[in-house]
């Protein structure tokens, strides 16, 4: 492949797709976040008889008219969506699918009925868009090239409205971040800031349905859903704080581009493959495997960390409780236990406890005997003294009575507060054991 | 497309078509009809099931769940085309298509389920993922198979918006027995569905195996998806699902209605849409059956007497015009009665029209007088009025509906016993008024 | 109420269900639950009393409907167990009636009030059957129990807050339980449903049933049951209404946050721990 062909072929379906990705990725945060997720999805459905209308009547495929018609049948659904919800008295979701499916439905039977000839759009490039047709005709032949008037000019127009349209998204985003925020945060509190949620809602929308128009005929409406969706989605397991995760976001778009392109059209290539898969379609499959790692992966998050942290903690229980057993063994005048009665002892799951702790220095084996080494003692000591203490606390303030204190505290000797826990007022637990 | 040289003969055409399916429904059943007759009552058939498993579907909160779940056909239905292919058998095979679909149907609704259950997401957000990603997956699939399998692959576009035109009678037959069996099992676990719907826990606690239920809830609407997939589509099946059910509850305050209402739109869409879909295979079925429902979705949110916006407003105008009627009967009564003394007639030229026109009212030479049946509805609202106030400050709880009730109901509204107490806490009862007074005439 | 009569009720009751004589409608011991991971219930211990009324009173958040959830199994318990007449819950469903609280179910169901009676029958009906005429007089005479016949085939939407919570009421009469948990049956309701409602559950404890309420209102506990949890976090004190009611009680249970508790409760909850 050589660097002419890239140009002429690959360079504008690819910055096309990323255009999209990110336009949509940064507003998606906001749906996302105000769990309208699904009126993305509606948006990007209803936009089509918008299009489809301003391409019959005014016979050409100038991106204004049909800009603006679409974004007003993108307005359209979120009113009627509103109208047959409040009025109508019909929950969100089904009022969300009998508006989009119905314009959708309109949009298809037109696009088949009318115009299809006049129109150049047919039901296949709706769904997954017309990426691998856009080429640039006049690429430069070097680099310093570029930026003439000329070279410019001959950009494909998809690529020009994609474009603008991502600057107007980042400006928005930019420069109403902090109010798209609270608005989503708490609608309430923004009204009372004098942030009308119903404004922010419907210019919100506005801009998404600008966003999906811009994107629509590019890369169709299944990528958009999935920009829409899928970045703000993965970013938000990945971030806590909506500044970092409006970053993420976008930063997951631009791979979820560049690898979805690579994958559809670099790979088949070098490969040799018969058939190349649609762009759109496989920018979709990366976002989703970019969700799914995320809700596996993702260090806060993940399943795995989860899981990972649930285990650790396990582990740490039983080491404590191991501790402590021995610790009242050696109260009561036992200074050894046998390890196998430990062993068994412990959580079924970790009968390495004992040998783990013989590890790190805190017990020793001797034959089949377990003792507590110096360190040992006092780290138990510790843990004694949170049990005790929590027994004396929940006698003494939540009034339990002494006989059902154990089990909770056997739970909340493992934690580790920032308040102090009191001494209890007898001085002792409330079986009279010592405080260590 | 309808060429416009011949509109009379597309509209001969579709009433023929409307008509085929009833003329030959002796023959249906014997196999001498025509495909066409079998493909239009199959969609009928399954407009029927939508509409009922769309009820529950609605009333469960669950409607966008099929929007996922019919996107996340995609893949399944190329994956089963493509391994059919693979081992030789017939890779057409429509009951081998849907099985395959169905199978992936329920991965796209684990998956949502998987996605609320592991993340921080919530349902919204993974049902859009699902519906993305699984049909994005299946563009891609369908790509491969167009290259590589042996079988041409380009009918499996049709599944994408429904073609009922290039439905066989194998399929129309296939369509219909999956929908009777929705609709068989639909009927029979009403009580169980409607109880999950309307309250879970109490389902729970008196021992009904709420899980189960719904995801017997979840394998119909699989049912209605995975059966309409040829003849709707899968972008537009989640239509066939949410808006008969939607459109129904306009009509009616009572299940058993409207699952009814739902069945019949969703059977009429179902019926016209695959008609003329017939007629000029060029429009895809699947959106004129989605058009058709949405018309009848407008008619009734507009028209529906029980909850439809025209029949609301007319209520609400009706009930605003009484409360004008009788506050002004009302102060005519008092003045009349000199429980007040004369003040200006606090009525505009139109009432007066009106009050005359229903007989209420005698105008003479300019002056205003109450006929007897305007006098008594008057004292009678007068009445009402204090027991109404009185009634208001004793017992504070008034359900939202009665709120626009007629003073004049005050008495269905409020036991005997109640308006007796009433009429004892006011101080001065106006029940009895000399009979005649002066000022009145007839 | 007059102790002798329920001391009747009792001894009837007793005597018609002989096996079952010497085990308590409701025995729960050592319960902990956890919300979302969250304790909410630490270590409850509770033996009801048959043929009595009893109130669950504690300050929002306390977890009483979490109580009765957990019980009823709506809820997971962390650890201890539930024994209703000496038998896990699944065992005796059919005697224990439930009453959620009125906010949980969407009132705009197109169903009416004697469609919601009926579910109370639904269990005894089976599956894929149709309600039978016979079931039907049994929800419409609960309807008359409660002062709503006239309003049988109203939509529930059109009803008013009293008037829905009487529906529920009903629809827990037609359970014919013997024991029941009702989630704040005076929430939001007139005086005279108040009165009408009470009048119902001293009927059910009169004729040796038993009822266990969520209740809100500090100031009719005395007047209304005869016998009172005092919750909050645990239990703070149980017993008859007039030795338990005290003000010490009270302001153990109203009074000072358990604010370690608390602040144990949220490191759980982030800890992603289930409880052993």
């Amino acid at each position: 492949m050589t660097m002419q062909t890239f140009l002429t072929l690959d360079l504008m379906p690819m910055l096309s797709g990323l255009l999209a990705a990110v336009t949509c990725g940064l507003l998606g945060n906001f749906l996302v976040l105000r769990r309208l997720s699904l009126m993305g999805d509606a948006i990007s459905h209803a936009v089509l008889p918008g299009i489809v209308l301003a391409f019959l009547l005014t016979a050409s495929r100038a991106p204004l008219p049909v800009f603006l018609g679409a974004t007003a049948s993108g307005l359209l659904t979120v009113g009627l969506v509103e109208l047959i919800r409040r009025v109508g008295r019909v929950e969100p979701g089904a009022a969300m699918g009998v508006v989009f499916s119905v314009l959708f439905a309109l949009g298809v039977f037109i696009m088949a009925r009318g115009g299809a000839e006049s129109v150049d759009l047919d039901p296949g490039c709706v769904l997954y868009g017309t990426l691998e047709t856009l080429a640039w005709t006049g690429p430069p032949e070097t680099l310093g090239e570029l930026f003439s008037l000329q070279v410019l000019g001959g950009l494909p127009r998809p690529i020009w409205v994609q474009s603008v349209t991502l600057i107007v998204v980042v400006i928005f985003v930019v420069t109403l971040f902090k109010e798209l925020g609270i608005a989503a945060f708490d609608a309430q509190s923004a009204a009372a800031q004098g942030i009308s949620p119903t404004l922010m809602h419907y210019l919100l929308m506005s801009v998404v349905a600008g966003a999906a128009v811009a994107s629509f005929e590019a890369v169709g409406s299944i990528l958009v859903i999935a920009m829409l969706i899928c970045p703000a989605a993965t970013a938000r397991m990945l971030t806590d704080r909506l500044r970092s995760q409006v970053i993420v976001s976008a930063i997951v778009a631009v791979a979820t581009g560049g690898l979805g392109y690579t994958l559809a059209v670099f790979v088949p290539l070098g490969l040799g493959w018969r058939f190349t898969p649609s762009v759109a379609g496989m920018m979709t499959v990366v976002a989703g495997a970019f969700v799914a790692l995320s809700i596996v992966f993702s260090p806060t998050r993940g399943m795995v960390a989860r899981k990972v942290r649930t285990r650790r903690l396990a582990r740490r229980v039983a080491l404590e409780d191991l501790l402590a057993r021995l610790f009242r063994a050696e109260e009561e005048g036992a200074p050894a236990l046998a390890s196998a009665d430990l062993s068994r002892a412990s959580r079924g799951s970790h009968p390495a406890g004992l040998e783990r702790a013989a590890k790190s220095g805190l017990v020793s084996i001797e034959g089949s005997l377990a003792s507590l080494t110096d360190a040992g003692r006092a780290a138990a000591a510790a843990i004694v003294r949170r049990h005790r203490l929590w027994e004396g606390y929940l006698v003494d303030r939540a009034g339990l009575s002494p006989d059902h204190v154990h089990e909770p505290a056997e739970l909340l000797e493992h934690l580790s507060l920032e308040t102090e826990l009191p001494i209890p007022d007898a001085g002792a637990d409330p079986h009279g054991k010592p405080i260590p | 497309m309808i060429e416009s040289s011949e509109p009379t003969r597309f509209m001969s055409d579709l009433v023929e078509t409307l008509a085929l399916p009833v003329r030959e429904l002796h023959l249906v059943f014997f196999g001498g009809a025509h495909n066409t007759s079998y493909v239009i009552i199959a969609a009928a058939l399954l407009g029927v099931a939508a509409g009922l498993v769309g009820c529950f579907a609605l009333l469960r909160k669950q409607s966008l769940m099929s929007d996922a779940l019919s996107h996340a056909t995609m893949p399944g239905l190329v994956s089963a085309f493509l391994i059919a292919d693979a081992i030789g058998g017939s890779a057409k095979s429509i009951v081998v298509l849907l099985l395959g679909a169905a199978v992936s149907g329920v991965l796209g609704v684990l998956g949502v389920h998987w996605i609320v259950r592991n993340s921080r997401l919530r349902e919204d957000a993974a049902i859009g993922i699902v519906l993305s990603v699984f049909f994005g997956a299946g563009i891609v699939l369908l790509n491969y198979a167009t290259k590589h399998a042996s079988t041409p692959a380009a009918g499996l576009n049709h599944f994408i918006y429904g073609q009922t035109a290039a439905m066989t009678r194998p399929d129309a037959i296939t369509m219909l027995a999956i929908t009777l069996v929705a609709v068989v099992a639909c009927v029979a676990l009403m009580k169980e569905l409607t109880l999950v719907c309307f309250n879970d826990a109490f389902a729970s606690v008196s021992g009904w195996p709420v899980r189960r239920i719904d995801l017997s809830l979840m394998g119909l609407i699989v049912l209605v998806t995975v059966a309409g997939l040829q003849a709707v589509g899968i972008i537009l099946i989640v239509a066939l699902i949410v808006i008969p059910a939607a459109a129904a509850r306009f009509w009616t305050n009572r299940l058993p209605t409207m699952l009814a209402v739902s069945a019949g739109i969703g059977g009429l869409s179902g019926y016209c849409g695959a008609s003329l879909s017939a007629v000029s295979p060029k429009s895809p079925a699947g959106s004129v059956i989605v058009l058709t429902a949405g018309a009848l979705f407008v008619f009734s949110m507009l028209f529906a007497p029980a909850r439809g916006l025209l029949p609301e407003l007319v209520r609400r105008l009706r009930v605003k015009l009484r409360f004008a009627v009788d506050h002004a009967l009302e102060h005519l009564a008092l003045t009349a009665d000199q429980s007040i003394r004369a003040r200006p007639l606090p009525i505009g030229r139109a009432m007066r029209r009106f009050l005359h026109t229903k007989n209420l009212i005698s105008l003479s030479d300019g002056s205003v007088q109450l006929t007897p049946n305007g006098l008594a509805r008057g004292r009678r609202v007068a009445r009402n009025h204090r027991l109404w106030t009185q009634y208001l400050v004793q017992y504070a709880d008034i359900a939202p509906s009665h709120v626009d009730w007629s003073v004049d109901q005050v008495e269905h509204i409020l036991s005997p016993e109640l308006v007796a107490e009433l009429e004892a806490a006011i101080a001065e009862p106006p029940t009895n008024p000399p009979p005649t007074q002066s000022g009145v005439s007839s | 109420m007059n102790p002798s009569a329920s001391a009747d009720a009792t001894t009837s009751a007793l005597v018609s269900r002989p096996e079952h004589s010497v085990d308590s409608p409701l025995a729960v011991h050592a319960m902990t639950v956890a919300y979302h991971r969250k304790p909410v219930l630490w270590d409850v211990d509770y033996d009801a009393t048959a043929a009595s009324l009893t109130a669950i009173v504690g300050p929002n958040g306390a977890g009483k409907s979490t109580f009765v959830k957990a019980c009823l199994g709506l809820v997971p318990r962390a650890t201890g167990t539930v024994e209703f007449w000496g038998q896990p819950f699944r065992a005796v469903r059919d005697r224990v009636g439930y009453m959620p609280q009125r906010e949980s179910v969407d009132w705009d169901f197109p169903v009416s009030a004697l469609d919601v009676v009926c579910m109370g029958r639904y269990r005894k009906v089976g599956w894929f059957r149709r309600v039978s005429r016979a079931h039907r007089m049994a929800a419409m005479s609960a309807l008359e129990r409660v002062g709503m016949a006239d309003y049988a085939s109203r939509q529930i939407s059109q009803l008013s807050g009293g008037q829905q919570q009487r529906v529920f009421l009903a629809r827990a009469l037609t359970q014919e339980a013997e024991l029941y948990f009702m989630d704040e049956p005076f929430a939001g309701v007139d005086a005279s449903t108040e009165r009408a409602i009470l009048e119902v559950l001293r009927e059910i404890r009169d004729s040796g049933r038993t009822v266990i309420c969520v209740h809100h209102d500090l100031l009719t506990v005395a007047e209304y049951f005869d016998r009172v949890i005092l919750l909050n976090m645990r239990v703070v004190a149980a017993g008859a209404t007039s030795e338990t009611l005290t003000d010490d009680n009270l302001h153990r249970t109203y009074g000072g946050r358990l604010t370690l508790l608390s602040e144990a409760s949220e490191q759980l909850a982030r800890s992603g721990q289930r409880q052993p």
